[in-house]
């Protein structure tokens, strides 16, 4: 034969095979068993993590009338890495957004991640996300996600519920709970019970396709969490009763401050001029804040709990209350008044003189409250003056003046009650009732907020105790108080039997003859009230009118102040007494004096401005 | 009947069992890959589950009837097949469909077929024939010109059809040329070329071949009876030179963008994720997130959500590696390890030469396929689209493999016939 055997060429080509095998077992024990970055890529490709927005905590009013609720609005999310081969043009046609804007927006979102999911445009209506919706498959890398806005049924109250915005870097540091994006409350009760209305947000795990389509949950959705509602809330506030104030205050500034004064509970909290809640919501947020913000009649301030006010007249009672309790008036004690003429403090009103404590609370007497001041402070019980000074601070403070009263109302400030050690510094310690003279009719350094004023009618009304002013009755799903000290019974120095002389007085103010009220009397409802009149060197007086009723069984005090608008009578003890007649009867019967109010303006008319 | 008998005793079920293994491996990977969540009918042919089990039922025929058929038909016939088919590959040319850029498909009703599929057998028939016709001597240059010839006619048909995936299945043929006594050179020189092809793309030429120089006189330096023969050594040296200049030109004016880009992309000199690399990238996460056990049986969702592209035809291996795992795709390698070596073995045991040389042919194919196709799987070979033997989906593969195969068992079933 010719031909050579050549089968042991078999075992070279057998040899080759199984190279080959071997080569590619070991490539594959790499790839599957030693490089773990290959799960990870496909995690990454096939899973999609959804984050499930829960519903916000609603809020009602004391009767169970919805203040603030949601409404469901879409936010278009990009993930810059996803993002190729993009139709532009189809994405600025759709979302009405330019080209520039387009750029903008998608670099910032390439700041904050490349993997991560950003808000690329905030709170499309549902009309809108309609047409997206269908041409969303044919953009890799953007997605819907459901979001919720507050709206408002009535548009009232913006100061106390405050409102939410996207979370800040702040907010992110503080708290892990919060992503970017994620809403937050940024003032009022959305930021005080913050914790309570959020909820919880979920976490569902999907699986998408290589057209970014959902395919299904992962793992069945064993490891997907469920969104968890945030808590309703019930506040103290009367929806109708708050509308009805911020009508009154309308055109005016000013605010009033209504508590229960059995519970502490806020029945309306005005705050004027005010603003529309709606106003601060979704995409429209950020501009009519800076408008707002810009506003020099600084609607944004609750004055309620921010404005500070010298007392005025209102302080009298205070004084007569120390005085009382001190033992440096009696009831029956007597003071004469020379009115224009008398010293160190001239009286504004004219009356007969002199005065028993009753009429001179009645009739405003000046020179009367600063003979008792200076009783109380050069009381023969203490050594001197300052001593006794001391005493009428302690006195005075317990009254939940000059601090605050750390409750739920946010920005809320503490006014100002002068201590000895001030006094010492500003006189040098040479100083006695003569040099403070003023802060016996409630003016010089004196500050006080509208609600302490409203809780000086509260603690009046309950004969010598308060609970701190608050917003919150309940809580849903919580079955311990989470406000323990909204229960806590603050009681005053005074004790309850100096007080009739007092109440009997507030009543003489609406009804008798020369009660500086009387044109408000009701006969259905027995009203206390005090006007006051706060001097104000800038312009006009301030009107201030604190009041409470019924007389015998309290279930509205209240503080109004209306600035600029001269004597308290004028306006600030009406819309007081409507106030009280709307809470207790539902309606009022003065319509005249309701229109004439509601139609006042105080702010374009004023001769100040 | 007793014919019949005989055959299914002489059968080399190792062989058939492997057949049928991979076959009922690659249908479940289909059903996976191509499958809805609700699965009502396995016999709906508007799916690819559907339509793979009527191709394996009409594979099954076919493997029967060539088991029934004389074992004689073959040898006598071969180049009757070889002439027809070569015919076929012309006509596909002229009146061939196009699809996925590759003019090599003949349509007939709803069904594509792919002649260049079966030109794979008729060529390893006609290269059996010749080689062991009784006068042919293989240290004659005509024997190596017109073996190569009957190689190189249906590559470059199938290369103008634009299917090199396919034209590159007859390189496979060197391993059948060196078993028969073609020199063993010629396996060292196509490395040698691949090697220099590798490496001139990742280098400049002229580094190249101051490397060979430098090797050359190094050899000769150190291993003193290659000084004597220094003339055929420079012949080398030359040749090399000569095809390492040619590399870039062939690789500039020969090759599809496409191609070039995907060998760029194998080699690591592109990078490019998003088109070319795309598509192993994608097949190297399916596989690697697979880990040791795998996913489970229809959970690759890699492979079921549509990320690997063709994952049912070239890239079903990745479905493979990401259910099951290391331990499935070391199972499914083995199994074609065994096939191959034992078609080697039932080669060697033939007494005829024809049946020895198509049995080396069938391991070859298989071979090549098995490499090329799992090598681009895994980052180790270029992309370059030829299915994975009776597991990719497709009928005209499937078929053709089967006719390849059984042929071939044909012949080793009748083998005690041949004197």
């Amino acid at each position: 034969m010719y031909s050579k055997d050549y089968s042991s060429r078999k075992n070279i080509i057998i040899g080759v095979f199984i190279l080959i095998a071997l080569t590619f077992i070991i490539r594959l024990f790499y790839l599957q068993i030693i490089d773990s970055s290959y799960k990870l890529s496909a995690d990454n490709i096939v899973l999609r993590k959804v984050r499930e927005y829960p519903p916000r905590g609603l809020i009602y009013d004391r009767n169970g009338k919805l203040l603030v609720f949601n409404e469901a609005a879409y936010d278009l999310l990009v993930i810059p890495r996803q993002m190729k081969n993009i139709d532009t043009s189809l994405i600025c046609e759709l979302t009405g957004i330019d080209k520039p804007t387009f750029i903008k927006k998608i670099k910032k979102a390439k700041r904050y991640s490349y993997y991560k999911p950003s808000t690329f445009i905030k709170q499309i209506s549902k009309k809108d996300i309609g047409s997206i919706q269908e041409k969303l498959y044919q953009i890799k890398g953007l997605y819907i996600q459901t979001r919720t806005l507050r709206q408002y049924p009535l548009p009232i109250a913006g100061h106390l519920l405050g409102s939410i915005g996207e979370v800040n870097n702040r907010d992110l540091e503080k708290d892990n709970f919060y992503k970017s994006g994620d809403y937050i409350g940024k003032s009022g009760i959305e930021n005080y019970y913050e914790k309570y209305l959020r909820g919880k947000s979920g976490m569902s795990i999907v699986e998408v396709d290589v057209h970014n389509r959902v395919k299904g949950s992962y793992s069945n959705g064993s490891f997907d969490t469920i969104a968890i509602a945030g808590q309703d809330i019930y506040l103290g506030i009367d929806a109708q009763l708050q509308l009805y104030g911020e009508q009154l205050m309308q055109n005016k500034k000013g605010s009033i401050v209504a508590i229960d004064p059995q519970s502490g509970e806020i029945l309306a909290l005005v705050s004027s001029p005010g603003y529309n809640p709606n106003l601060l919501v979704g995409r429209e947020r950020s501009p009519n804040y800076s408008k707002l913000l810009n506003d020099t009649l600084v609607p944004l301030m609750n004055r309620a709990t921010m404005g500070t006010y010298p007392p005025g007249s209102t302080f009298k009672m205070v004084n007569a209350l120390v005085g009382l309790q001190e033992k440096a008036i009696g009831k029956n004690s007597e003071f004469s008044c020379k009115g224009q003429l008398s010293k160190p403090i001239k009286c504004t009103h004219d009356h007969e003189t002199p005065l028993a404590l009753s009429g001179a609370i009645e009739q405003s007497c000046n020179p009367y409250f600063w003979n008792t001041f200076k009783n109380i402070l050069e009381n023969p019980k203490y050594d001197n003056s300052h001593t006794g000074y001391s005493n009428w601070y302690k006195n005075v403070v317990s009254f939940g003046f000059g601090k605050k009263f750390k409750t739920d109302i946010p920005f809320e400030v503490s006014g100002n009650i002068p201590n000895n050690d001030y006094f010492d510094k500003v006189y040098r310690g040479h100083w006695n009732a003569l040099t403070v003279r003023s802060l016996s009719i409630g003016q010089g350094e004196i500050l006080v907020t509208p609600i302490q004023l409203a809780n000086l009618s509260v603690i009046i009304a309950n004969k010598g105790y308060y609970y701190s002013p608050h917003l919150l009755v309940q809580m849903e799903g919580e079955k311990e108080d989470i406000m323990p000290e909204f229960k806590e019974k603050h009681i005053t120095t005074i004790e309850p039997d100096n007080f009739d002389i007092v109440r009997d007085a507030m009543l003489d103010v609406f009804e008798a003859d020369h009660g500086t009220a009387r044109w408000f009397v009701l006969d259905s409802i027995k009203q206390c009230g005090k006007t006051g009149t706060v001097q104000n060197p800038h312009g006009e007086d301030h009107s201030i009118f604190i009041a409470f009723a019924p007389m015998d069984n309290p279930k509205i005090a209240l503080s109004v102040i209306v600035e600029n608008s001269g004597f308290g009578s004028t306006w600030a003890a009406p819309i007081a007494s409507l106030m009280i007649e709307k809470y207790i009867s539902g309606k009022s019967q003065r319509t005249a004096l309701e229109k004439r109010i509601m139609e006042g303006d105080l702010i374009h008319n004023s001769k100040n401005e | 009947m007793r014919n019949r008998e005989k055959i299914s005793g002489n059968i080399d079920w190792v062989s058939v069992t492997i057949y049928i293994s991979l076959i009922v491996i690659g249908w479940l990977s289909i059903f996976t890959a191509s499958a809805g969540e609700d699965v009502t009918n396995l016999f709906d042919i508007s799916t690819r589950y559907g339509k793979q089990l009527m191709w394996i039922g009409l594979a099954t025929v076919l493997a029967i009837v060539i088991m029934i058929i004389d074992a004689k038909f073959f040898s006598t016939f071969s180049y009757v097949f070889y002439i027809g088919l070569m015919l076929i590959l012309i006509g596909v040319l002229f009146f061939g469909s196009t699809v996925a850029g590759s003019k090599s498909w003949f349509k007939i009703g709803g069904f594509a077929i792919q002649p260049a599929e079966f030109a794979k057998f008729a060529t390893a028939l006609a290269m059996a024939k010749y080689l062991s016709t009784l006068n042919v001597d293989m240290r004659k240059l005509k024997t190596k010109v017109i073996s190569i010839g009957i190689l190189v006619a249906p590559a470059l048909l199938i290369l103008l059809q634009n299917d090199t995936g396919s034209a590159l299945v007859y390189f496979s043929f060197i391993l059948v040329l060196f078993r028969e006594g073609f020199s063993g050179l010629i396996l060292i020189a196509g490395i040698i070329m691949a090697i220099l092809f590798i490496v001139t793309l990742l280098f400049s030429e002229l580094y190249v071949i101051a490397a060979l120089v430098l090797i050359t006189f190094i050899l000769i330096f150190i291993v003193k009876s290659l000084r004597r023969n220094w003339k055929p050594i420079f012949g080398i040296l030359v040749l090399s030179s000569a095809f390492v200049f040619s590399v870039n030109y062939a690789f500039e004016n020969v090759l599809e963008p496409h191609q070039k880009k995907r060998i760029n992309v194998l080699l690591g000199i592109e990078q490019d994720l998003r088109g070319a690399g795309y598509n192993v990238n994608q097949s190297k996460i399916a596989i690697g997130s697979g880990g040791l056990t795998g996913k489970g049986f229809r959970k690759g969702v890699l492979t079921r959500y549509n990320f690997v592209p063709e994952q049912s035809t070239d890239f079903i291996f990745c479905t493979i590696g990401e259910e099951w795992g290391f331990i499935g795709v070391t199972v499914l390698i083995i199994l074609y390890l065994i096939l191959l070596i034992r078609l080697v073995i039932l080669a060697e045991r033939q007494r005829s030469k024809f049946s020895r040389i198509y049995g080396y042919g069938v391991a070859s194919i298989l071979f090549f396929h098995f490499t090329i196709n799992i090598g681009m799987t895994i980052g180790l070979a270029p992309v370059v689209g030829i299915p994975l033997p009776f597991l990719s989906y497709g009928g005209s593969s499937l078929w053709a493999f089967t006719v390849l195969l059984f042929i071939f068992l044909k012949q080793d079933a009748n083998r005690l016939n041949v004197l």
